[in-house]
């Protein structure tokens, strides 16, 4: 617990010193170092490697590791570590649409719920309970096998079976805050509903819905590549990791690099996320 | 309790029903024509209209549900279009084999997860305890898969102590237990540390430590007892993430489960299988988390439920 009473200090200086009470917690440090190593890969990839990710080189097939090719080729001859490097791309992609996809739907359910109350709160909750009673990738192959396989249906797929948690935590939040003084004071006031909900309910919600964005952007980069190794996402020849490890499955006791490398930085990313999310919500724990 | 028991009991119904909507919808909203599908490709005309009325389709949607629920809850869930057997005989043929490797791998991850967890909390915050938790977040963060190829790499093709793919023998739930122990045992281990920390810091176990009993008594009788909280929770409650996980296991492993039956029947446009391992695992899942909600009510008196 920190005892500096920000509220005394200025923006900039309230936002140096949250800068620095984050940085203080070794989880946040870590994982936050994890998660900006795999934006910058995917931001430099063209600076970090000179190789063309789905450039063909069937001379130089199932390579191992050199000095011209740090993880080796796969079948088609194509860099593995350009490839890994520019599935940084594609999976940061699909976690940020992904994640501001059921944040944008299931905040406002929530938000609605909280305040309605009564028979559109069932309704809504009601509706979220189905979806949560599907086991996520089950879902996502229901609606893959009726929308077609590819980055864009996985994507819709992902962003569904999230849309509950966001619902049901900004419901939660909404109905702790909703009969607070100051809120109830704000609407005697004449303040109307859609200021409330900006000013008041969004404002205090942030941090939870931070902290738990950052623990499904993790599960979104798993179930992601999980529907991509099962041939029902990304599509080859794209370098997304998932697609990169089913392709490596043929070639088992041959080039294991061909899975090794990706499945490294799944390892990574979702650890820099899980981390990270972690930190984040034992700093945002003390501070409710 | 008792009313949120009787609460909890009389929404199953509710939430199973929205989930039969869901299916039969995403079901009906499948891209070709399911009447063509079943009389074949080159079927005439008049095949597929007679194979349309046999089916029901050309009847309207609320009539076709209807019909679909009540022949669903008698346990008829059509014909596989593949292998035109009953969807029911699918499933109840390959469902021993997803429920021994999923109660295989519950038992692997209690087995390790229960004394990795008191492990961690017992030597809090010193090399133990550290060793426990980046072992649990990486165990949490790991794509299973990626665990079961190199597996299937090392032990299976360059060793060739364990056979690569099907279910054999013993030898071939090896590999697919651990694999899919990985994510619950993280988790189990991780909540039994944490809800070890809080009863270590209760006052009864202070009163115990006072009244001279050993920490080997106090660790086990008193502190493991809430572990089965943790346990209760991962298993009952976290079934379908192990669904989920199954799902893509019995894939990699070519293991004859459900989950496999699931992605197989995807490829083929197989959808009276697609809706009926859909219902089913749903139906399995919604059941497995009112029963985890039970018990831990049960476990826990001082949760209340209003």
């Amino acid at each position: 617990m920190n005892s500096i009473d920000t509220s005394v200090l200025s923006p900039r200086s309230r936002s140096r010193h949250l800068i620095s009470t984050l940085l203080a917690n070794p989880s946040i440090a870590i994982g936050g170092a994890l998660v900006l190593l795999v934006v910058l890969a995917a931001a430099l990839a063209p600076l970090i490697t000179h190789w063309d990710p789905v450039e063909q080189d069937l001379l130089n097939t199932l390579q191992a590791p050199s000095a011209a090719h740090w993880f080796g080729t796969d079948d088609y001859g194509r860099d593995i570590f350009s490839r890994v490097i520019y599935g940084a791309r594609i999976t940061l992609f699909e976690v940020s649409l992904s994640v501001a996809i059921s944040m944008v739907i299931g905040i406002p359910l929530g938000i609605i719920s909280g305040l309605a109350g009564r028979k559109m709160d069932a309704l809504i909750m009601w509706v979220m309970d189905i979806i949560f009673a599907f086991p996520g990738i089950v879902l996502a192959i229901l609606i893959v096998s009726v929308l077609g396989e590819g980055l864009t249906n996985m994507l819709i797929a992902i962003s569904l079976f999230s849309i509950p948690v966001y619902a049901r935590l900004s419901r939660n939040l909404t109905l702790g805050l909703k009969n607070m003084e100051y809120i109830e004071a704000a609407h005697m006031l004449g303040v109307r509903y859609p200021r409330i909900i900006t000013h008041y309910i969004l404002r205090n919600s942030i941090g939870p819905l931070i902290v738990q964005s950052t623990l499904t952007a993790g599960a979104v980069v798993l179930s992601a590549a999980s529907l991509s190794f099962l041939g029902l996402g990304v599509q080859p020849p794209m370098p997304e990791w998932g697609t990169m490890m089913s392709d490596g499955r043929n070639f088992l006791g041959l080039n294991i690099y061909v899975s090794l490398f990706p499945g490294l930085a799944i390892l990574i990313t979702v650890l820099g996320f899980n981390v990270l999310g972690d930190g984040l919500r034992d700093v945002m724990d003390k501070r409710l | 309790m008792k009313a949120y028991v009787v609460k909890k009991v009389l929404s199953l119904p509710l939430i199973i029903f929205g989930v039969s909507i869901i299916v039969f919808i995403a079901i009906r909203a499948l891209p070709g024509d399911p009447a063509r599908l079943m009389a074949g490709p080159e079927a005439p005309q008049e095949a597929v209209d007679s194979m349309r009325v046999r089916l029901g389709l050309d009847q309207p949607l609320p009539l076709q549900y209807v019909r679909f629920a009540a022949e669903a809850l008698h346990g008829n869930l059509g014909l596989s279009l593949q292998s035109q057997r009953p969807v029911m005989t699918e499933i109840s043929e390959r469902l021993p084999y997803t429920l021994s490797l999923a109660a295989l791998a519950y038992l692997l991850a209690i087995a390790i997860g229960v004394p990795a967890g008191m492990t961690g909390a017992i030597y809090r915050q010193r090399i133990p305890d550290q060793i426990v938790m980046v072992l649990t977040i990486a165990g949490a963060s790991i794509a299973n898969f990626w665990l079961a190829l190199l597996a299937m790499n090392y032990f299976a093709v360059e060793l060739g102590w364990l056979p690569l793919l099907g279910a054999d023998s013993w030898k071939n739930y090896i590999m697919p237990t651990v694999t899919l122990a990985i994510l619950p045992m993280a988790m189990i281990a991780r909540m039994t540390r944490s809800s070890m920390l809080d009863v270590l810091s209760q006052d009864y176990i202070r009163t115990a430590k006072a009244k001279g009993l050993s920490s080997a008594s106090i660790n086990w009788k008193h502190a493991l007892r809430n572990a089965l909280i943790p346990i209760v929770t991962i298993v009952a409650l976290n079934f379908g993430s192990l669904i989920g996980g199954a799902v893509v296991t019995e894939s990699v492993f070519n293991w004859p489960g459900i989950g496999r039956l699931l992605v197989d029947s995807v490829r083929y446009r197989d959808y009276p299988v697609i809706q009926g391992v859909t219902l089913v695992a749903v139906t399995g899942v919604v059941l497995m988390n009112l029963v985890g909600e039970i018990l831990i009510g049960l476990l826990n008196p001082k949760i209340r439920f209003d």
